[in-house]
């Protein structure tokens, strides 16, 4: 396998091909934790990968090093999927430092027994060299934790951008143009979709950061490394960063009798206009994941729910919960149910709509037991509306100079 | 009036905006926001955040 990525710079990670949940993101083609190993007049590891497969990672160092030759471990974020194998990397490498900021040193702390560790503590604008490579730190808190950062590597036009532009794809290839590029963007969606959405403004300032680096090549610490398609991965993110949604439109609900799913597709038939996508998801039948994923460039979404005890069924409060933490803005939409006695589900729905500042455009549709032909009627003027709306979101948001 | 920057995230509260959202009028000094207020972009309370010096 090649892992080359430039002169004495090598990919040393751990392709973990069977892991399909990923802390409830779900992973139809696996994961990589990516780490990578500078040769210099010093030598630096940038990142651990998990901690079952530190042996792994240390093999991989093995085949290029000594041991004792490596300086400094680069540790950009302190999420176990990248420190996790930091104990044993520590205790393996007799003379290495880590290098980290102070922020992500206490995080570690709490974390592991940090005890025995060497460390060289850095912090934004900070540089280190190596000989012929310096390794330049830019904090960048919440990308997408507080102690996130990326290293720079000027003398290569390298950036390590560790969670940022990164995707879950298990594959024997290092590089975007050795794959289907539509798949590494589709999996970077679903990353950005799941992990960045709440953190869109510092997305958008940190692609601003980018702009001044002369860059050729951004390793992210999951999935491909960019080299052929960077633009097209800064352009995706910066849509995403400042929502820019596509003139598209989602449907998703819960339904006990089908009642509310007789309502989803009138509103899904309504919603079918030229120039729109429209797309219906029940939310037992779809993952949070991919649920979250159509949130992020849909310009309208309309949630539903049946009632169940005086509220909504509960996995609609779990895509609910999900979305609120997510917080994606700009969206336009309005909540829907049928009912039996009483009020819940859709004035329930309403509500968090509104708590996450939506548009709503229009109080909850709510429907006594079944639809009759008239509900369904305006069930599917109401998707006319969403479908109208979806134009003019993404219309506006396009002629936006962001 | 003294911005207080949150120690986490970097997020600076600025006494003339003040945070809406959060029922925090503008003009609002740091010591008057409630004891619950938490940073908007992490979360954190006021014990998290410390004054930005000029």
């Amino acid at each position: 396998m090649e892992t080359l990525l430039k002169e004495n710079i090598n990919w040393v990670g751990f392709i973990d091909w069977n892991i399909r949940d990923f802390h409830s993101y779900i992973t139809p083609r696996g994961a990589t934790y990516n780490s990578y190993l500078i040769q210099d007049e010093k030598t630096a590891l940038i990142d651990a990968v998990k901690a079952p497969f530190a042996d792994n990672l240390l093999r991989n160092i093995k085949g290029l090093t000594e041991f004792e030759k490596v300086d400094f471990v680069v540790c950009n974020h302190a999420e176990p999927d990248h420190s996790g194998g930091l104990p044993r990397v520590m205790e393996t490498l007799p003379n290495a430092k880590l290098v980290c900021t102070e922020k992500c040193l206490k995080v570690l702390e709490r974390q592991y027994d940090t005890s025995g560790w060497l460390t060289h503590i850095v912090k934004d604008g900070d540089s280190l060299s190596l000989g012929k490579h310096t390794l330049t730190f830019i904090e960048t808190p919440l990308l997408h934790w507080p102690e996130s950062m990326f290293t720079y590597v000027p003398e290569a036009k390298l950036l390590f951008s560790m969670d940022a532009f990164g995707q879950h794809y298990a594959t024997s290839n290092r590089f975007d143009d050795e794959v289907d590029l539509s798949t590494v963007m589709e999996e970077a969606k679903i990353y950005y979709a799941n992990i960045l959405t709440p953190f869109g403004r510092r997305v958008a300032a940190t692609l601003e950061k980018a702009k001044t680096l002369d860059i050729e090549m951004i390793a992210p610490s999951h999935g491909l490394i960019w080299r052929s398609h960077i633009g097209t991965i800064l352009d995706a993110y910066h849509d995403w960063a400042t929502c820019k949604p596509e003139p598209k439109v989602l449907v998703i609900y819960d339904t006990q009798w089908d009642s509310t799913g007789l309502m989803a597709r009138a509103i899904i038939d309504g919603a079918s206009q030229p120039g729109v996508e429209a797309i219906l998801l029940h939310i037992r039948q779809s993952s949070l994941t991919r649920i979250a994923t159509e949130v992020l460039d849909s310009a309208a979404v309309a949630i539903g729910s049946s009632n169940l005890n005086q509220g909504m069924m509960p996995m609609a409060g779990a895509l609910l919960t999900y979305l609120k933490g997510l917080n994606p803005v700009g969206k336009a939409g309005f909540a829907f149910g049928s009912y039996g006695w009483g009020k819940g589900a859709p004035e329930a729905i309403d509500q968090w709509l509104r708590d996450m500042k939506w548009d709503v455009l229009r109080d909850p549709i709510k429907v006594k037991f079944r639809p009759n032909p008239e509900d369904l009627a305006m069930c599917r003027e109401a998707g006319e509306l969403l479908a109208k709306k979806a134009i003019e979101i993404h219309e506006s948001s396009v002629s936006r100079i962001d | 009036m003294k911005k207080y920057q949150c120690d986490i995230c970097g997020w600076v509260y600025d006494p003339e905006e003040g945070v809406p959202d959060q029922n925090v009028a503008p003009g609002t000094k740091w010591e008057d926001v409630s004891d619950d207020f938490v940073c908007p972009e992490c979360g954190v309370g006021k014990e998290d955040f410390s004054p930005v010096e000029n």
